[in-house]
This record gives C-alpha cells, structure tokens and sequence, in this order.
C-alpha cells in the first residue's frame, strides 16, 4: 500500500479523472468545476447586476456541494496521504524555474514565491495572482467551459467547440510561460 | 443521501487531482515547458477512456443509476468564444498554475493564497457577466 503515498503516475491518474465524469454522468449530472464560479457570483446578489446571474443557484447546489468535497480531498491527500510532497521535474525546467527565482521548484508542491504566506506582503506577488484568477474566471465563462467541461468531459464527447477551447487554452499558456514570464521574472 | 454521493465523488476526486500531482503549480509550468510526459498523460488517458466510456453510453442507450437517459448538451456552434475565451484562460491557467478543480483542492491542502485566486476567480466570472453583451460570441 505504500504507492499510496508516493505521487500517482499519470496512467492511474487518468483513468480516474475518467472514473470521476462516468460517475457524474451515472447519477444524471456534468462535470464541470467552473460553473460553481458563477453559482458564487449569484449567490453573493449578483443577479441584480446582470440576467447572466439570475437562475436558480439551488439547482446547481450538488455542485457546490463536489467543490466542498475536492477540498476536502485536497486536505486528506496532503495531511494523511502523502509523506513528500515535493514534485520530481524535469532536471532542466528546475534549473530554468530556480534562474528565474523560484527556488522551491523540485523541493515542494507549489512554489514559495507565490503560494507562501509571505506573498500576502509582496504587492508584485499579490497582484500576479489576482490577475491570474480574473483570466481564469473571465476566459473559463467566456469560453463556457474549464479544464474539466471542456478538456475532460467535451473532449471524450468529441464536442468541436471544446477542441477550440483546449487549443485556446494551450496557446494562452504557451504565450504565458514563453513571453510573459521573460518579462516578470 | 444523494448529497453523500457527491461529496464524496468530490472528496475522490480531490484526492486524484492532489496525487496526481495535477494541482502542483509546477506541473503546469513543466507541462508548457513540454519537459515531460506526466500532464500529457493525464489529460490524454481521461479524454482517451472518456471517449469510449461515452461511446458506449450512446450506443447502448445506457441509463443513469436513477433510469434517466444520460445526454452531453452539445456546445453553441461558434469560434470566436472557445477562442478568445480560451486564450484568456489558458493565460490565467498559466500564470496562476491552477485552473478552478485544483483551486479547491490547493484551499483544502492549506495553501491560503489559492484564496485570492479564488477570489478573484469569482470576480473575473462576475466581470464576464457585465460586459458579456458586448462580446463577440
């Protein structure tokens, strides 16, 4: 049972991700994480600024609900089923990260530059990732769909709009990391 | 009951999000880098096994555990949208290493700064919102 506790290789990993949306689909329901965004937004009295937010947020309760238990997962996995956290990189993506001072990478799950509590006192930091989280939340609405609607779930439905979406997606990571990340760090 | 069942659909599927190392900031980056296999791999055998899974779905007509029939809403037809919003994402994935599964799942694993990424996730949704109208769709 000790693979339990050693990071999962990507031919277990899948194959559940795959598991996770049979289930969903089993019980008459669509995966998809970032809906609960928008739910959220509704929930916080945003319909009374556009119809886009006016629908039954109730409806959308058992989704609310998986995020809660993704949270959850996300503590047990990290408290009581992993012993090392750190992830094993390629040796050359740790030599460009730590050139360009993130000196965690190969030593942790998620770099210290951004995701320690001193990033709550570092404004460049701080901005970096209110920035990140207003792409995430505008593009995933924008293109009806995140990682799981679209990359997971309309993918295996040969869906073309999702195929659209995953390039979109691709090519905005690929600008980020290969021209936006010279210029910021 | 039916409540149990997706927190715990949630909680399993926060468990592979966090082993798979899929939530790791650096994978994301490493997956741009193209300097390994390991996210290809993910996304690649879930879409692989999806495929067939809902294949098989169709064409054996099969029901839900509650005897409805499982339909996938096809998306509008359009490209502008997928596109544009796409790339947006695809930045924000990028520069945030998280995309909105593993927010959830970094918040449970203590990391708080996820909570501004999440915060401002909420806000970006919002701010499509107001200004969805005037889009291109």
């Amino acid at each position: 049972m000790n693979w339990i506790y050693d990071p999962w290789p990507w031919y277990v990993s899948g194959p559940l991700i795959a598991l996770v949306m049979f289930l969903l689909l089993m019980i008459g329901k669509r995966f998809g994480m970032s809906s609960n965004l928008r739910t959220m937004c509704t929930i916080c009295g945003a319909g009374k600024t556009s119809d886009f937010f006016k629908f039954d947020w109730k409806a959308q309760r058992w989704n609310l609900i998986v995020a809660l238990g993704v949270m959850i997962g996300g503590f047990i996995a990290n408290n009581f089923l992993s012993t090392d956290t750190s992830v094993d990189l390629n040796p050359s993506v740790i030599t460009d990260l730590q050139a360009k001072g993130f000196e965690s990478a190969g030593q942790a799950y998620m770099p210290n530059l951004l995701f320690s509590n001193d990033v709550f006192s570092d404004p460049k930091g701080l901005l970096l990732l209110v920035i990140g989280g207003l792409l995430v939340g505008f593009g995933a609405r924008y293109a009806g769909g995140c990682t799981s609607g679209h990359a997971i779930s309309g993918l295996s439905d040969l869906q073309l709009p999702s195929l659209i979406a995953v390039v979109g997606f691709f090519i905005g990571g690929l600008v980020m990391i290969h021209f936006i990340f010279p210029l910021i760090f | 009951m039916r409540s149990i069942i997706y927190l715990a659909i949630g909680i399993f599927f926060g468990i592979v999000l966090f082993k798979s190392e899929a939530a790791s900031w650096f994978r994301i980056y490493e997956m741009f880098q193209f300097g390994s296999f390991h996210m290809y791999g993910i996304i690649g055998s879930a879409v692989g096994i999806g495929i067939i899974v809902i294949q098989l779905i169709k064409r054996y007509n099969v029901k839900s555990f509650y005897g409805e029939h499982i339909t996938v809403a096809p998306k509008d037809r359009s490209f502008t949208r997928y596109m544009v919003g796409g790339i947006i994402f695809g930045l924000g994935w990028a520069l945030a290493g998280a995309c909105p599964g593993p927010m959830f799942v970094l918040l449970g694993a203590g990391y708080a700064p996820i909570a501004v990424v999440i915060l401002s996730s909420i806000m970006g949704t919002f701010l499509y919102g107001i200004v969805k109208d005037k889009l291109p769709h």
